[in-house]
């Protein structure tokens, strides 16, 4: 056993410097696509018609993009001349579910700094569940920001839920919502839980965890990384604020119009 | 029709099969060349399944892959038995339904029958079909909120309506084998204290010891064949990758490769091993994520960290290289969709042998760490004829003794020019399947080294896609085993039938085997050695 104590102390400190300072590792995050300028129609309607979640929605002079019906396929993104709008590296994507944001955050001082969470897989494809899993070890760590698992409903701030909620999970996801005692939150998490992904709503999945329980915080991403999903946990407790969902029409930096 | 006995089973092995098949069955077979694989296409009256299926498998030493059942035009079903051997034969057996027949003979009480109980049951849930003689069917894929009688692969079913429930059975009883002074069942989940993946099990006990389980699954069933149905490839093509995100290059690549087959495609060189690169890529995060599974369900702390840590490493490598952690929007049909540069090239082979040193040092420490052990030999034992019935595949069938790996014997994208072994275990047990899925990791550095050394230069897509009708078996070797995608499309390129056999559906039929008789706190380590994904498994 000495020989394990001698490995991790050997191994040294591995965690994440997030979030007192932006992490800048390479491959914590896939980035997203963001909106740009383009000076024909013709270009944006394609890249309209590439985007297969209509995260790409074409504005006045350009395309718009909104993370939250992203499932990062990459399509608008080309290694070739056709048109493609400029990802960047972010991961802080984590928002508020409606506008009511004043009200979500009147309540935020209600948890102090430490959340237990309970984790309802609704149907997740499984890259959500193994991103969530990541944030128990070493470079992430949730234990040191007051974030703990709980063995029950009981125990539970939030409720964490992944998945397009497919049928046979509306009840457990439900018993769950309603065995937590108020205050409680519901962070979706993955485009699945936000509005269905690519699964949609169907004859066996309800389209997201919305239409069965109140959702208050989103993390988009598909899944979202690590970082997005423990940026959700610090926008529940008032630590970090909201992100922008939506990318406008803009010009990309550092590249001429 | 000549009985079983009039041929000796070593002349039938050897003789050609096709040949031998039209004389003993006094019927055509249709043979065709898929590669180098030859593929026999008979015909098969209900009445003579069990009878076939018996002579296959028992003089021929066939295996059983999948079982696909299409609806017709006319509201009648087909049925395609698909059996393999090797070296690279496979036969598919057809079968007819008329609009009004409902019942075709069971397979499950024959050789190797329980191969099939799984896919039995599951058409019976979703396509209606009674399989005569099958001890159980109904209460699989659809949960007794389900209506009666609504079919959801059937055409009448509009995917895109939300399902219509009914009030469960008042008097519906969990079913209980055990029978026992004191015997009670405890149930566990579906949902856990943990990041587990939704499933339920049903532990019979008698207080201390746990005599049997029972697991329940597709509680994630979202009905992925069905929602294919009617899409173009392309969308079609997400839900390959999404419906697994853990395994979604060896699922994509299944998918593209059945949709290659169809329309004729050529695919580069170059996207060849890239593709092999990327599948084992996957296979070594996916085993360092078991790893790190095992290793935490016996509560090593330090060793599930520093499996973690390698976890990771390899999640922002593949992020880096393919722009995404778990590989998603890598492959399209033709190719890939994302070329590797030379600095991506530089950068991965000396992060795999980083990774490789580190992996053999945590293995070489968990040999010697006799607590870790304890836990987990003989624990979770699967027996090598159980497997062979079973139809298991993947680490968990070759640490039971089983030599078989889709790479190796039915080579595809650029492994036939790959040197590589398939490692097997003969235990069965947890601790053998720790070792096959750290001997498959250390494979699969090799294989990475082989490749990035000689990468072919070229496209890494074909040109444009001509749509063609047809349809196509393609097989890969997933992370977890066997993964069977069967596909059909129709000239303007849209799905009419996607089936896929993933190897977690294959392989969790066989869980209740290594879940006997063992004391409660074993189960979570039975569980993580096997280490299956229920997204894969219910779909």
């Amino acid at each position: 056993m000495a020989n394990w104590v001698l490995k991790g102390l050997r191994t040294g400190i591995k965690t994440t410097s997030y979030p007192q300072q932006l992490e800048t590792a390479q491959g914590t995050s896939p980035g997203r696509p963001c909106g740009m300028v383009l000076e024909s129609t013709e270009k944006a309607e394609d890249l309209v018609a590439r985007c297969p979640t209509q995260a790409i929605a074409g504005q006045d002079g350009g395309v718009a993009v909104d993370i939250r019906r992203c499932i990062h396929c990459s399509r608008c993104r080309s290694d070739s001349d056709e048109p493609a709008v400029p990802w960047d590296a972010s991961y802080e994507w984590a928002t508020y579910n409606s506008d009511a944001a004043a009200a979500v955050q009147a309540l935020e001082k209600v948890f102090g700094r430490s959340l237990h969470i309970r984790f309802v897989d609704a149907g997740a494809c499984s890259a959500c569940v193994s991103e969530a899993r990541q944030l128990n070890n070493p470079y992430y760590n949730m234990h040191r920001l007051g974030f703990f698992m709980t063995p029950t409903p009981r125990n539970a701030d939030i409720l964490l839920v992944s998945g397009p909620v497919s049928d046979a999970m509306r009840h457990p996801l439900g018993k769950a919502y309603d065995a937590m005692p108020e205050p409680k939150r519901v962070v979706a998490i993955g485009a699945c839980a936000i509005f269905g992904g690519v699964f949609g709503s169907s004859f066996a999945a309800a389209g997201g965890a919305s239409k069965i329980v109140p959702v208050d915080v989103v993390v988009p991403g598909c899944p979202p990384p690590p970082l997005a999903i423990l940026h959700g946990l610090l926008l529940v407790v008032g630590r970090k604020p909201p992100s922008q969902p939506v990318s406008p029409v803009t010009e990309p930096i550092g590249e001429p119009a | 029709m000549a009985t079983l006995d009039q041929i000796a089973k070593p002349a039938a092995q050897s003789e050609n099969f096709p040949e031998l098949y039209r004389r003993v069955w006094n019927r055509p077979v249709s043979v065709a060349n898929v590669g180098k694989a030859a593929v026999y296409r008979v015909d098969c009256e209900p009445q003579e399944l069990t009878q076939l299926w018996q002579w296959l498998i028992q003089d021929f030493d066939f295996a059983f892959a999948t079982l696909i059942v299409e609806e017709e035009p006319n509201g009648g079903r087909s049925l395609t038995y698909v059996l393999y051997r090797q070296p690279s034969q496979w036969v598919y057996v057809d079968l007819r339904l008329g609009p009004e027949a409902t019942a075709v003979p069971s397979v499950v009480g024959l050789t190797h029958g329980p191969s099939a109980d799984w896919h039995e049951r599951e058409a019976e849930d979703l396509f209606g079909i009674t399989f005569a003689g099958h001890p159980r069917l109904g209460e699989f894929v659809l949960h007794e909120d389900w209506p009666e009688g609504v079919n959801p692969m059937r055409g009448n079913l509009d995917a895109r309506q939300p399902p219509v429930h009914r009030d469960p059975d008042a008097k519906w009883q969990p079913p209980m084998v055990v029978e026992a002074l004191g015997a009670f069942a405890m149930p566990v989940g579906p949902v856990f204290s943990d990041f587990a993946e939704s499933a339920h099990f049903l532990l019979e006990t008698v207080g201390e010891d746990v005599i049997r389980t029972i697991p329940r699954l597709f509680y994630k069933y979202r009905g992925v064949e069905k929602i294919a149905e009617g899409e173009a490839v392309d969308c079609a093509l997400l839900l390959a990758e999404r419906f697994s995100g853990t395994a979604a290059f060896a699922h994509g690549l299944g998918f593209c490769q059945a949709v290659e087959a169809i329309c004729g495609i050529e695919v580069p060189p170059r996207a060849r091993a890239l593709r092999t690169m990327f599948a084992e890529l996957e296979r070594l995060r996916h085993h360092a994520a078991a790893i790190t599974g095992i290793c935490n369900s016996t509560a090593l702390a330090v060793a599930a960290s520093q499996a973690a840590l390698i976890e990771e490493t390899l999640l922002r490598l593949t992020c880096e290289v393919a722009r995404h952690r778990y590989l998603f929007g890598a492959i399209k049909p033709g190719g890939l969709a994302c070329d590797l540069t030379e600095v991506a090239r530089g950068r991965l082979a000396a992060a795999v042998e980083s990774v490789a040193q580190k992996l053999y040092e945590l293995h070489g420490m968990l040999r010697y760490s006799s607590s870790f052990l304890d836990r987990l030999e003989e624990v979770g034992i699967i027996k090598t004829d159980d497997a062979r019935s079973y139809g298991l595949v993947g680490p968990i069938a070759r640490a039971a003794g089983i030599d078989h790996d889709f790479r190796k014997q039915f080579p595809y994208a650029a492994y036939e020019s790959i040197k590589f072994t398939v490692p097997v275990e003969q235990d069965g047990d947890g601790y053998a399947r720790l070792r096959v899925f750290f001997r498959e990791a250390e494979q699969s550095t090799s294989i990475l080294r082989q490749i990035l050394s000689a990468l072919p230069e070229g496209s890494v897509c074909a040109a444009d896609i001509v749509w063609r009708a047809g349809a196509a078996l393609s097989a890969v070797e997933a992370p977890l085993g066997a993964a069977f995608h069967w596909l059909r499309i129709l000239d303007d390129g849209t799905v009419a039938r996607y089936r896929i056999t993933p190897p977690s559906f294959t392989n969790w039929h066989g869980f209740h085997l290594a879940a006997e008789n063992f004391a409660f706190q074993d189960f979570p380590i039975i569980l993580s050695s096997f280490g299956l994904s229920n997204a894969e498994c219910d779909r």
